[in-house]
């Protein structure tokens, strides 16, 4: 088989062809009538409100937003914003927005999602998705745990989680999102916390930026089922050792007082050291490169986050580097193709060359 | 030597080899110089599905059937009344379907001990006097085609490759084929390769030549070109029709069409043919899989495109909840299901028609939905165009059944004008469509057109009407989620009303003069067969009408009385008895199902004798008293022997359908 050249377009940002607001926006705009029904106290309702907060300031036409979902409490977000939307079926988010995005080119689209959602039954459409980088944001809301059918464990339980559907244990071994999405080679992966509204809205502020697929993972806690397990990253007390801060351009120090931060570490991997330990001090740290086109780079960063319990992870933005979009190219064929030969004849395509006629 | 040339009013001819030697090929030049000559025609592939079974064995014969007449024709032919046979495996293959008297032409030069042994032959049948009943031509065409094209200097092998065309120049001289569109068509296909293209044309021209001049053949046979109404044609197989249909309901309704799909036999040449058509606005997604593929195609419904996936039965089961869930979205959806021999992965490249049910019931809860089926290849064109319109103008997936014998085969196609085609209104709302408690206009997305029932379809972008849709159920009218009981009931009784209110043409009977006491329904491909069986029971002065569903779901509204007309009603299904079951139970008439699940379309000749005793039974005859039934199958002497006044003088070709 032989390839092309594909004639790579530039690389806009992630809003490009969404038509713009003529009139500022406000939150309550983004407000939908429906009754919210989380349980009280989920992490959903900050991701909301930050999500509603955030959209007025992308200037984007609030009848071009599309927010698909699938199947699970956090699916249930499209419901409560005043845009398009469409809630799904199990898993199968990714697939649709992929022929919803690919269709409209003036839609700002955006798949909310969980971790039994896009990681257990709809895993391969979102591996297939962040392959070919389609240019849609995910949000994969993970709270660890099967909330809407009460308690199971999910792809992302640590190890040994006794649920009502594993009493003796988990003997599964969790995914690790974030490696996940970059192992299939996610141009925009990103971590960050339901209950840091700033952080989370600079994440989602980046990831409706970039062009192409935008994986962001929203740690968020489960009350009912799994209440505080991202306590490490709330807790004033052990917060500072728990979060990694990836900030472009910046050495990755952290924890009270700065006394912790990475370094390389052997072949292609890093580790968190000391810094007094440093023989270098802070020169040895590895200062944060989001544009590495090796993935291998945020995959070592991403092995940073512990399997088990978690008591510490990296949340920021892990990679983000530009890969012409799937949507665009698909799109550019069309145009290619009939900038070459003019638009289809119909009748002429059916005719066809080998005809004859009864007189 | 004077060479006689006979006129005959119809020939079936198969060609067989190995998978590899080009079979498919020269069947489809075969039949473009018989289209372009004018004949009606109707083929059939018949391959294995493996790619390249090992050389020589039994399960790597691929065969191509072609039956072509100077009159209408309805099926590709029970029997050949000429084989050609490209080695022995291909031989002992088709031997069996093979009547006698028939003429085989043999390619000789696979014919050694250890070949012959590997199939079982312990003796040469070309030489055991085995094939005696036959009239054999047995030739070294392998070794004659290296002849043809020694100076072009390539290896043996290559040169061999060339044999099929040689083949075909001889069969082409043998029945006066026009070959200028094969030259072409060779000068294109090896354009980047001029040996190749040279060797080719030599070796087919060739084969033309040593018809003429060797002295194997006293006779040359003349088919007249068909009288077809008047009007522009072309030969068209069900695939490629399927896939302009599609594009031509699209652009009829003025959508942008985007198919989500992904590979498998026998479906994936509409996937071929659309994803050349970029320019007509066609996007083509080839999906991780056939959930993945169903789900692209119903998301770019959403955005206000025409969503289309194609597949065969395996695949509509792994689409089966993302098509319930555009029956609660009601959304425009055109599901394709070429059917092929199931259950499971089955037979992939053998016809069956066993998805009938699954497509009609295999979701969870009520979820009805329109079922339609072409007859014929070149139906799948119109077929297509008629599941756009049931889609867009009623917000429903729309399932399209096609199978692998109409996929692959092919027949001609009277070219309809594109204006003459129904134009399909969207009727996007694009305005508030009603008054909110508040006053204040508002947008209900499930407001209902009184005639229709379809929903109100605003697409994203639309400003002012911005509302969430989902796969939990909905109110009335709002859309909003609901658990009410009375509301529940009230959605499920209007989305089965939606789809029974469809607005379908009244179903046709063929009963010539109205006093057939049996009917025979079919549905599908099965038209040709059973319009052949049928035409073969009134030859031999049996009363019989045929009727032909192409709408499944919801059925003509007609059809009850229809059946109820009739004292028997025959219907005959490549299945154990589907359609049968659905009309038992919709019109408690107690229809008599004929069965066969052979992977092979239904033969005419079977058909006919059980149409013909069943006719006798409804006459009251005995079944001992009983002839129409075995007259009607062993029709063998038809518009051939008028054509050959001394009967089957030199006993090499005969009439097998026994049609007019």
């Amino acid at each position: 088989m032989s390839t092309v050249d594909l004639g790579l377009p530039g690389l806009p940002g992630g809003l490009r062809g969404v038509p713009a607001a003529t009139e500022p926006q406000n939150r309550k705009e983004y407000v939908s009538d429906q009754e919210v029904r989380w349980c009280p106290g989920c992490g959903d309702y900050a991701v909301l409100a930050a999500f509603q907060g955030f959209l007025p300031e992308l200037g984007i036409k609030r009848e071009n937003v599309a927010m698909v979902s699938g199947i699970g409490c956090s699916s249930r977000f499209p419901y409560y914003l005043s845009t398009y939307g469409m809630h799904s079926i199990h898993g199968r988010a990714p697939a649709i927005a992929t022929g919803l995005a690919t269709a409209r080119p003036d839609l700002s689209v955006w798949v909310v999602t969980g971790d039994g959602d896009a990681l257990s039954i709809g895993g391969n459409h979102l591996i297939h998705t962040l392959r070919r980088n389609v240019n849609l944001k995910i949000l994969l809301f993970n709270n660890r745990i099967y909330g809407l059918t009460k308690g199971q464990y999910s792809p992302t339980s640590e190890p040994g989680k006794v649920t009502k559907s594993t009493p003796m244990g988990s003997v599964d071994t969790p995914f690790n999102p974030v490696s996940l999405a970059l192992g299939a080679e996610a141009t925009f992966v990103a971590r960050t916390v339901d209950s840091d509204r700033k952080h989370l809205t600079s994440v989602l502020r980046a990831a409706a930026q970039h062009r192409g697929t935008s994986f962001v993972e929203i740690y968020q806690n489960c009350p009912i089922f799994n209440d505080n397990a991202f306590d490490a990253f709330k807790n004033p007390e052990t917060r500072d050792d728990a979060i990694i801060p990836l900030v472009h351009g910046e050495p990755i120090r952290f924890g009270v007082d700065g006394h912790l931060g990475v370094v390389r570490d052997g072949f292609a991997s890093l580790a968190v050291r000391e810094v007094a330990d440093l023989p270098g001090g802070e020169s040895d740290l590895v200062v944060h490169d989001a544009h590495t086109e090796d993935p291998a780079y945020a995959f070592a960063l991403s092995r940073l986050t512990d399997a088990g319990v978690l008591h510490q992870a990296p949340i920021g933005i892990f990679r983000q580097v530009d890969r012409p979009a799937y949507d665009d190219l698909v799109r550019q064929q069309i145009t290619t193709a009939t900038e070459a030969q003019g638009p289809g004849d119909l009748q002429q395509l059916i005719t066809g060359t080998d005809t004859w006629t009864v007189d | 030597m004077t060479i006689e040339v006979k006129q005959l009013d119809r020939v079936v001819i198969r060609f067989a080899g190995d998978s590899g030697d080009g079979m498919q090929l020269t069947g489809d030049r075969f039949t473009a110089e018989t289209a372009s000559f004018g004949n009606d025609l109707s083929t059939l592939p018949n391959f294995p599905a493996e790619i390249r079974a090992p050389a020589g064995t039994l399960p790597g014969v691929s065969s191509f059937q072609l039956h072509f007449a100077d009159h209408d024709i309805l099926t590709p032919g029970d029997a050949p009344d000429v084989l050609i046979a490209m080695n022995p495996a291909a031989l002992k293959a088709n031997l069996k379907d093979v009547p006698r008297g028939s003429t085989i032409i043999v390619d000789t030069a696979d014919f050694t001990a250890r070949n012959l042994k590997r199939i079982g032959y312990d003796e040469n049948p070309l030489e055991s006097g085995e094939l005696e009943a036959y009239h054999v031509v047995a030739l070294n065409l392998t070794g004659m085609t290296v002849e043809s094209v020694k100076e072009f200097g390539l290896s043996r092998k290559d040169a061999s490759r060339a044999k099929n065309m040689y083949a075909l120049g001889l069969v082409s001289w043998l029945f006066q084929r026009p070959v200028e569109s094969t030259i072409t068509f060779l000068e294109t296909k090896f354009a980047g390769k001029p040996d190749i293209r040279d060797a080719n044309i030599a070796a087919f021209r060739a084969g033309y030549n040593f018809g003429e001049t060797a002295e194997e053949f006293s006779v040359r046979y003349e088919v007249k070109p068909a009288v077809m109404p008047t009007g522009n044609y072309r030969n068209i197989s069900g695939n490629l029709a399927l896939a302009y249909g599609l594009v031509a309901g699209a652009q009829r309704a003025g959508l942008a069409m985007v198919l989500g799909a992904y590979p498998i036999t026998p479906a994936s040449d509409v996937l071929h043919e659309l994803s050349k058509l970029k320019r007509f606005n066609v996007t083509t997604i080839q999906a991780e899989d056939e959930i993945a593929g169903v789900g692209a195609a119903l998301g770019a419904s959403f955005g206000g495109a025409l969503g289309v996936t194609t597949s065969s039965g395996p695949g509509i089961s792994l689409k089966s909840e993302t098509i319930g869930l555009g029956v609660m979205l009601e959304l425009p959806l055109v599901v394709c299901d070429i059917q092929r021999a199931g259950p499971s992965t089955g037979m992939p490249t053998k016809t069956e028609q066993a998805d009938l049910l699954q497509v009609m019931f295999g979701r969870n809860g009520e979820a009805p939905l329109p079922v339609l089926a072409a007859q014929s290849p070149a139906d799948c064109f119109a077929i297509a165009v008629e599941a756009t319109r049931i889609a867009v103008t009623y917000r429903t997936p729309v399932i399209v059944l096609s199978d692998g014998y109409l996929a692959n085969g092919s027949e001609p196609w009277q070219i309809p004008a594109v204006e003459s085609l129904p134009t399909i209104d969207p009727s996007f709302t694009v305005e508030p469509n009603a008054t909110g408690a508040d006053g204040k206009p508002t947008y209900l997305p499930y407001l209902r057109d009184p005639e229709t029932l379809a929903r109100a379809w605003a697409i994203p972008g639309t400003a002012g009407l911005d509302h969430r849709i989902g796969g939990l159920e909905k109110e009335d009218k709002t859309g909003n989620i609901s658990y009410d009981p009375a509301n529940h009931d009230l959605m499920i009784r209007t989305r089965q009303a939606k789809i029974d209110g469809i607005d379908v043409p009244p179903i046709a009977v063929d009963d010539p003069d109205g006093t057939a006491k049996v009917l025979v329904l079919g549905w599908g491909s099965t038209y040709g067969p059973i319009g052949a069986a049928v035409r073969r029971v009134r030859r031999v002065g049996g009363k019989i009408a045929q009727a032909h569903l192409r709408h499944l779901n919801p059925f003509p509204s007609n059809l009850g009385d229809l059946l109820k007309s009739y004292e028997k009603v025959l219907v005959p299904e490549m299945n154990l008895g589907q359609l049968a079951m659905l009309l038992r139970a919709k019109y408690l008439v107690d229809v008599v199902s004929y069965a066969q699940v052979r992977g092979m379309p239904l033969g005419a000749a079977e058909l006919a004798e059980v149409i013909g005793n069943l006719v006798e039974e409804t006459e009251g005859i005995d079944d001992d008293a009983r002839h129409m039934g075995s007259a009607a199958a062993s029709l063998t002497h038809g518009e051939a022997l008028r054509a050959e006044p001394n009967g089957r003088s030199n006993g090499q070709l005969h009439e097998s359908e026994g049609a007019r």
